[in-house]
């Protein structure tokens, strides 16, 4: 005898998961780890694999003796993802009780406390780097210089990022450290000092156009971010200084490629409507020029993030008219 | 003894009540810090519950949180004015927040909420609780912002400064740590 199934639409699945959005986000984020591997060497694997290893232990742990939970969140590789953005955001020589710390915290505290994905108001991975960048401010800005595949893991030599220069330029107006810059060229593939995966921009650009073919993430809260941080940098160029160059290094250094892309897009942590999503790129991007050009530390892209997933659920009112309503 | 207790567990004025957060918060940067600005709180506590419950009947109801408030700030100014001359190493870290126990809330709640309606005995023993509570909430959370923020413990190093973070000894650290504990207070006397 056949049966009759009633059941409410939607009748048809898309067959999307978050499980293939995580898979296809952690893809995106290969050729930017595979250069960095170039780079840094043993470093970058070595660091990368403390932290995933770690983010998803903890995250079993949380789920299986504290919450006692029947059914384990691991298998939708959100922890995965976030234990690798957590390790493009610290620099590869790290020390490793240090990740481990960091990724403890971005898994205990920043998600698991809230309630597991889907409840955490603010992006995991970044509330571990911060954590650990406000403990441990030393470690966490010693950056090794690129030296290539080579590169050996805790004695790497360390450097300043180019970021720390522009800060210099931007605050005093002195351009004699104009020379210590790296090529316009290599920042862009990513030859230069900074944390594990922020150092190539082109495999940035790469993987978040994929992610935005893919329809994984939409091209709102990147495009707004990287506008207005062009704009604050083109309006504030220091003098003697050619002001398309200046856009140029502020857009391809530090961590502002990888926060566009991967960071704020994060879907617990951003709005939901399109305008929701452009107010809170032009934030991001302003409040990290702000703390660039005059807060205490070189980069801000961490700090804006967080400051801007706090407003959230307030852009979040924005929404979009319903069918019939109208307008009051 | 009911009373005793009371301030301990069942009613701690920083884990139960969340009363007086901003001491709490501001001066746990280790242990020694969180205990002393909780004694001065006690002492401030138990001293204003006994005269105003033995002044219960002279306050009109109308103006009684004035009265109160004049009570409370006179031995405040005590504690302020004897720290400075006895212990101004401790004055000195404490500072601003002495004069503040003035407007938290702990000692005016009580003050209110017990000893404005109770004998001056039970006043008395209500004050030595509810301080001794806040003073051992306080000198917890500052022994475990003092170990993780510097591998210290009343000053006695456990483990090398250097694997300290940082954070716990600033304010974000003071909230999650806060947090945290009250998890696990909660956790304990929910059994």
């Amino acid at each position: 005898m056949k049966q009759l199934i009633v059941a409410p639409a939607p009748h048809a699945h898309s067959g999307d998961s978050v499980r293939r959005n995580m898979l296809l986000v952690i893809l995106a984020l290969l050729p930017a780890y595979v250069v960095s591997v170039i780079e840094f060497g043993v470093g970058a694997l070595i660091t990368a694999a403390i932290s995933v290893c770690a983010c998803v232990l903890t995250e079993w742990c949380i789920s299986r003796f504290l919450l006692k939970e029947q059914r384990q969140t691991i298998g939708d590789l959100s922890a995965v993802l976030t234990g690798l953005l957590l390790a493009f955001n610290l620099p590869s020589s790290l020390d490793w009780w240090i990740v481990l710390i960091g990724a403890v915290v971005a898994i205990g505290v920043g998600k698991m406390t809230f309630g597991g994905l889907g409840q955490n108001p603010f992006n995991p991975a970044l509330v571990g780097r911060v954590f650990l960048l406000i403990s441990f401010p030393a470690q966490m800005t010693t950056w090794p210089t690129p030296q290539g595949f080579g590169t050996s893991y805790l004695d790497a030599e360390t450097g300043a990022t180019p970021l720390y220069y522009l800060k210099h330029m931007a605050k005093t107006g002195d351009l004699s450290v104009m020379d210590q810059l790296p090529a316009l060229k290599d920042a862009f593939l990513g030859a230069m000092g900074g944390s594990l995966g922020e150092v190539c921009a082109l495999a940035l650009i790469l993987g978040g156009l994929f992610l935005i073919c893919t329809r994984v993430i939409t091209w709102h809260i990147p495009v707004s971010i990287i506008a207005t941080v062009a704009l604050f940098a083109w309006i504030g160029t220091p003098e003697g200084m050619d002001s398309c160059q200046y856009v140029a290094y502020e857009l391809l250094t530090g961590g502002l490629m990888l926060g566009a892309f991967f960071m704020a897009t994060d879907y617990v942590t951003s709005p939901m409507s399109a305008w929701g999503k452009i107010i809170f790129g032009v934030g991001i991007g302003f409040i990290m020029m702000v703390i660039r050009t005059w807060g205490a530390y070189p980069e801000g892209m961490s700090f804006a993030i967080l400051i801007m997933n706090a407003c959230v659920p307030l852009l979040n009112k924005i929404r979009p008219q319903r069918f019939g309503e109208k307008k009051k | 003894m009911k009373v005793l207790t009371n301030g301990i567990l069942k009613e701690n004025p920083t884990f139960v009540l969340v009363l007086g957060m901003c001491p709490t918060l501001a001066t746990t940067t280790s242990a020694i810090n969180g205990m002393s600005m909780g004694l001065a709180t006690m002492f401030v506590l138990i001293c204003s519950n006994v005269v105003i419950s033995l002044l219960k009947n002279l306050i009109p109801d109308k103006v009684r949180i004035p009265a109160f408030i004049v009570v409370i700030a006179t031995f405040v100014t005590l504690v302020q004015l004897l720290m400075q001359a006895y212990l101004p190493a401790i004055y000195d870290v404490l500072g601003l927040f002495i004069p503040l126990i003035v407007v938290n809330c702990i000692v005016l709640g009580r003050a209110e909420a017990f000893a404005a309606k109770n004998s001056v005995g039970l006043s008395a023993l209500d004050g030595i609780g509810m301080g001794l509570g806040f003073t051992l909430a306080l000198t917890l959370l500052g022994a475990v912002r003092e170990l993780l923020g510097t591998g210290a413990c009343f000053g006695f190093h456990l483990f090398p400064d250097n694997y300290g973070a940082l954070v716990f000894v600033l304010a974000p650290g003071a909230f999650i740590a806060l947090a945290y504990l009250m998890v696990i207070i909660n956790k304990i006397q929910n059994k």
